[in-house]
């Protein structure tokens, strides 16, 4: 729960109804909510569940065959995003939007040093002024913990979760309004991955961040997010506060997952 | 000097249009041109033809020439700032041929210019129409291999890619490091390639008062500035743009505020500096401006005159 | 006489065609090659230069040939200009293959296929001895014994042979039929249409296509090709004048045809079938028309939902730099004067090295 959100009239993010089919199949069928600024939504669910075709629709990248997903976009209001033409839907994503992959080279331009990806964000948005922005990418590369001497490194002379969290500065520094994290801490050695959760549960909090994050991993679920879907076979099964999801799941799916889960 | 075109009776050429090049092929060249004015600094796709100079060698201003050149054009064609490099030489005669028209050297004469790696000193008039010769067109080539990537960036003005490109010249030399074929912006939308002239050059490019059309043959790709548009050279408000400065002049007529070629005068590396733009040096000297080595074989002129 | 810059234009101009001109005489007491000698003793060369430079004419490939001083980049590239200065009438009607007055007809797939297995005129099993006998301008070679029993026409294709079971895709011939692109005409822009792909690689270069199709077959992006058949002769070219609104034979064209076949794996909707690589050029160029028939069936992995991560199967890669016209033209022209540019570079590498030295200096001190 986070003690900063206020209860705002508006939501950030409305979704009606929405639907992807793959020719018969169905990606995910379906699905409605709301969300607030500062709030963390989980979306959790084994592979093939669907989820990922959900992300894929919510963030822009993949139209749904029916439903509306409406944002708050700080041009337009309240908006369809898909009812937006694509250079404003594309511009919509860099100005208000973060996402981070699951593989930091998706996220990343390997070929740049580790300052310039973190200072494009802020170039994309108009600031011509490289010394402020070399000091603004220095305050961030030091609030994901990393060697700000490291600065003009490049990403491959970085481990894994230090990519990571490169790709988190990178997808913080120009504020957004939502960030879309799609298992952020996959692929990462177990200890490294408590840490990373640990930055982001900090960095969510004080930045007041409303997050969707993707997950198979109910441990990450129960760390990071205030509200779940559950998805199997393209469906939401069960939805609610993540607490009373985990500790007492009503859907025999979510019962299944939940005690699957190994206990250490 | 002016050369008139004698008339002469077109024999061997007389199995080529006028131009050389078709009246379909020109008025689709023609139609590039107007969609390239209509949106500057946007690439626009022509019908690129194979011309009897090779691909690299000039084929897109030639064909940009031969699509608006008329009789009554005086048409002047340079290569590094100067009319007598062979391949100016060569171009320029191939257009007295098929289009019979007159040449000249002198700027301020010329209707059309066409142009390698460089635009002339002297400031273009309205009515002047200046064609460069482009290898490349894209300006994110270099960063992006992929034409389908590129071209979306263009669409989307999504130039994060460019931005990266000026950061880590910063970060890397002190200092935004390009020198030639500096990028700049077209009316604030395009990412355009002014193409191989040295950055001292941008800035005439701005608010020019002539037409300047950009040809890349090879690429098979148009696009214009109109004149009186706006261009800007890309920078950081803490790094800003600056063109090159020598601590020598021309070595033949003094200049101290034009472009200058390093020439090596001797195995132990003594050298000197004389003003690319040919025409600009000649017309100094003319004028009565001494350079310390005014004497020297560069300054004196062909012993035939350029036709 | 000294390349001074690359000022003296004009005169040097002149005597460095002059020059060029003896060179490509050579000795004048060696009787000068005719372009009839070319086009009937070279044929091969001018097909080469027909196909690459897109214009079937064997006399003018033959002069091209002949100004090129045996260049074949550059008598295509002379008969390419060529080529844009000619008035344009409209396009062909389709030319059939199967109509096709087959000289040499093999597969690979078969033992023996319905018409036979017919060798024609073949380099493949002739033995590469020079023949010195060559060098003498001998007595003209005895005819080749003609066979007892006319060829078996029109001669059926390796399609007609799995017709009937559907093993090999058909290519449907589409009730409207749409203009197709035309790669002379328009720049090239991707994804490219199948019609745009095969004509850039009909006039790509040979060596080209020739390395990305063996690089396929040790297995970079392979598609384990078979030849399903290679058919070279005569076709009949027919045009629909608008004044006469029906067709017409205009000429005939030698040409070399190709199909390679590469396995498939069905999908849901799809049964198993064979997929295939299609080449073709004017005159015999088999060795172009193979390599082109694997290249252009490496660049299908889309349609076949195949993984692409090899050179061959890159369709920016592949079609951008098949063409030898723009290829040569670029690579050369790094002889054009750079010096503005190189100048521009020099001060700023002089400036660069000058900051370096100062700062080792500085460090120098500091530690001393």
């Amino acid at each position: 729960m986070n003690a900063h959100s206020e209860i705002q009239a508006a939501p950030l993010l409305k979704v009606e109804g929405m639907t992807k089919w793959y020719g018969h199949i169905v990606g995910c069928r379906d699905v409605s909510f709301k969300m607030r600024s500062g709030e963390v939504l989980g979306i959790v669910g084994e592979s093939g569940s669907g989820k990922t075709t959900l992300l894929n629709c919510l963030s822009g990248k993949l139209e749904p065959s029916s439903g509306a997903i409406q944002f708050d976009t700080r041009r337009f209001g309240l908006t369809d995003i898909y009812a937006l033409s694509e250079p404003d839907r594309r511009r919509m994503q860099r100005e208000d939007w973060g996402f981070v992959h699951q593989n930091p080279r998706d996220g990343l331009r390997m070929r740049a040093s580790g300052g310039a990806n973190v200072a494009e964000p802020l170039m994309n948005l108009g600031q011509r002024h490289y010394g402020k922005m070399r000091r603004a990418t220095i305050e961030w590369l030091d609030r994901v913990e990393l060697d700000t001497r490291r600065i003009d490194d490049k990403p491959r002379h970085f481990s894994g979760g230090m990519q990571q969290r490169i790709q988190v500065a990178r997808n913080l520094i120009h504020g957004p309004k939502l960030v879309f994290m799609d298992e952020p801490t996959g692929g990462l050695d177990v200890s490294v991955q408590a840490r990373l959760l640990d930055l982001l549960r900090e960095l969510v909090r004080d930045l007041d961040l409303a997050v969707i994050i993707v997950t198979h991993d109910m441990a990450v679920a129960r760390l990071m997010a205030d509200r779940l879907l559950v998805m199997r076979r393209g469906e939401v099964v069960e939805t609610g506060l993540t607490d009373q999801v985990l500790d007492d799941p009503q859907h025999p799916y979510t019962q299944l997952l939940v005690s699957s889960v190994l206990q250490i | 000097m002016t050369t008139l075109s004698t008339s002469r009776p077109n024999t061997a050429e007389r199995y080529y249009n006028y131009a050389y090049l078709d009246e379909q092929t020109k008025r689709m060249i023609r139609r590039a041109i107007l969609k390239a004015l209509a949106i500057p600094g946007y690439q626009a796709p022509f019908g690129s033809r194979e011309m009897p100079v090779p691909y690299g060698w000039g084929t897109g201003g030639i064909q940009l020439t031969a699509a608006i050149i008329g009789p009554d054009d005086v048409y002047k064609c340079i290569d590094q700032g100067a009319d007598d490099t062979t391949n100016a030489v060569s171009i320029r005669q191939f257009f007295a041929k098929v289009a019979d028209v007159a040449t000249t050297e002198d700027t301020g004469e010329a209707t059309i210019i066409q142009t390698r790696h460089r635009i002339p000193e002297q400031p273009l008039k309205a009515g002047q129409v200046l064609v460069f010769q482009v290898p490349q067109p894209e300006p994110l080539r270099g960063l992006e291999a992929r034409e389908t990537e590129t071209r979306a960036m263009h669409a989307y003005e999504e130039y994060g890619l460019q931005y990266v490109s000026l950061y880590e010249n910063v970060s890397t030399y002190g200092r935004i490091a390009a020198t030639a074929g500096y990028p700049v912006m077209a009316e604030e939308r395009y990412l355009m390639s002014p193409s191989p002239i040295p950055k001292f050059d941008n800035p005439k490019m701005d608010a020019n008062e002539a037409i300047l059309l950009f040809g890349a043959g090879r690429e098979k790709r148009i696009y214009a500035l109109p004149p009186h548009t706006r261009v800007r050279s890309l920078d950081f408000e803490d790094f800003p743009f600056e063109v090159q400065t020598w601590e020598e002049s021309c070595a033949l007529c003094a200049a101290d505020d034009a472009y200058l070629d390093e020439v090596i005068l001797d195995d132990a590396g003594a050298k000197m500096f004389v003003c690319s733009d040919s025409h600009h040096c000649a017309e100094r000297r003319a004028a009565g401006h001494v350079g310390p080595m005014a004497g020297h074989q560069l300054a004196r002129p062909e012993t035939e005159p350029a036709q | 006489m000294a390349y001074v810059s690359v000022k003296g234009g004009e005169k040097a101009i002149t005597n460095a065609h002059q020059w060029l001109a003896e060179d490509r005489r050579g000795d004048p007491a060696v009787s000068e090659v005719e372009v009839a000698q070319i086009r009937e003793q070279m044929s091969l060369a001018v097909d080469r230069v027909m196909s690459e430079g897109s214009c079937y004419d064997r006399d003018l490939a033959a002069l091209a040939v002949k100004q090129a001083r045996g260049d074949l980049p550059e008598a295509i590239f002379l008969v390419r200009a060529y080529r844009t200065t000619l008035p344009r009438f409209g396009a062909s009607e389709p030319v059939e293959a199967e109509q096709m007055s087959v000289r040499r007809r093999i597969s690979a797939a078969f033992k023996d296929i319905p018409g036979g297995q017919v060798l024609g005129p073949t380099f493949d099993y002739t033995h590469r001895l020079l023949d010195f006998a060559l060098v003498a301008d001998g007595q003209p070679p005895p005819p080749a014994p003609l066979a007892d029993e006319p060829q078996a026409y029109p001669m059926p294709t390796i399609g007609s042979v799995f017709a009937h079971e559907g093993l090999l895709e058909t290519d449907e011939r589409p009730a409207e039929p749409e203009e197709p692109f035309d790669l002379t005409r328009e720049p090239m822009s991707f994804p490219a249409g199948r019609d745009q792909r095969l004509q850039a690689l009909a006039r790509g270069d040979e060596g080209f296509l020739l390395s990305l199709a063996y690089s396929s077959q040790r297995g970079w992006g392979s598609t384990h090709p078979l030849c399903g058949e290679i058919r070279m002769g005569e076709v009949s070219v027919a045009f629909i004048p608008e004044e006469l609104g029906f067709p017409i034979e205009i000429g005939e064209l030698t040409l070399t045809e190709c199909q390679m076949l590469s396995g498939f794996s069905g999908s849901a909707d799809r049964a198993p079938q064979y997929t295939r690589g299609y080449g073709l050029t004017f005159g015999h160029c088999e060795r172009k028309a193979m390599s082109m028939a694997i290249v252009d069936r490496a660049l299908r992995h889309r349609e076949v939902g195949e993984q692409a991560d090899a050179p061959v199967q890159d369709e920016e890669f592949v079609l951008y730099h098949s063409d030898n016209v723009e290829a040569s033209g670029f690579v050369q022209h790094l002889k054009l004067p750079h010096y503005v540019d190189f100048q521009a570079d020099l001060q700023l590498i002089r400036r660069l090295r000058r900051e370096h030295f100062e700062r080792c200096d500085t460090l120098k001190e500091a530690a001393e």
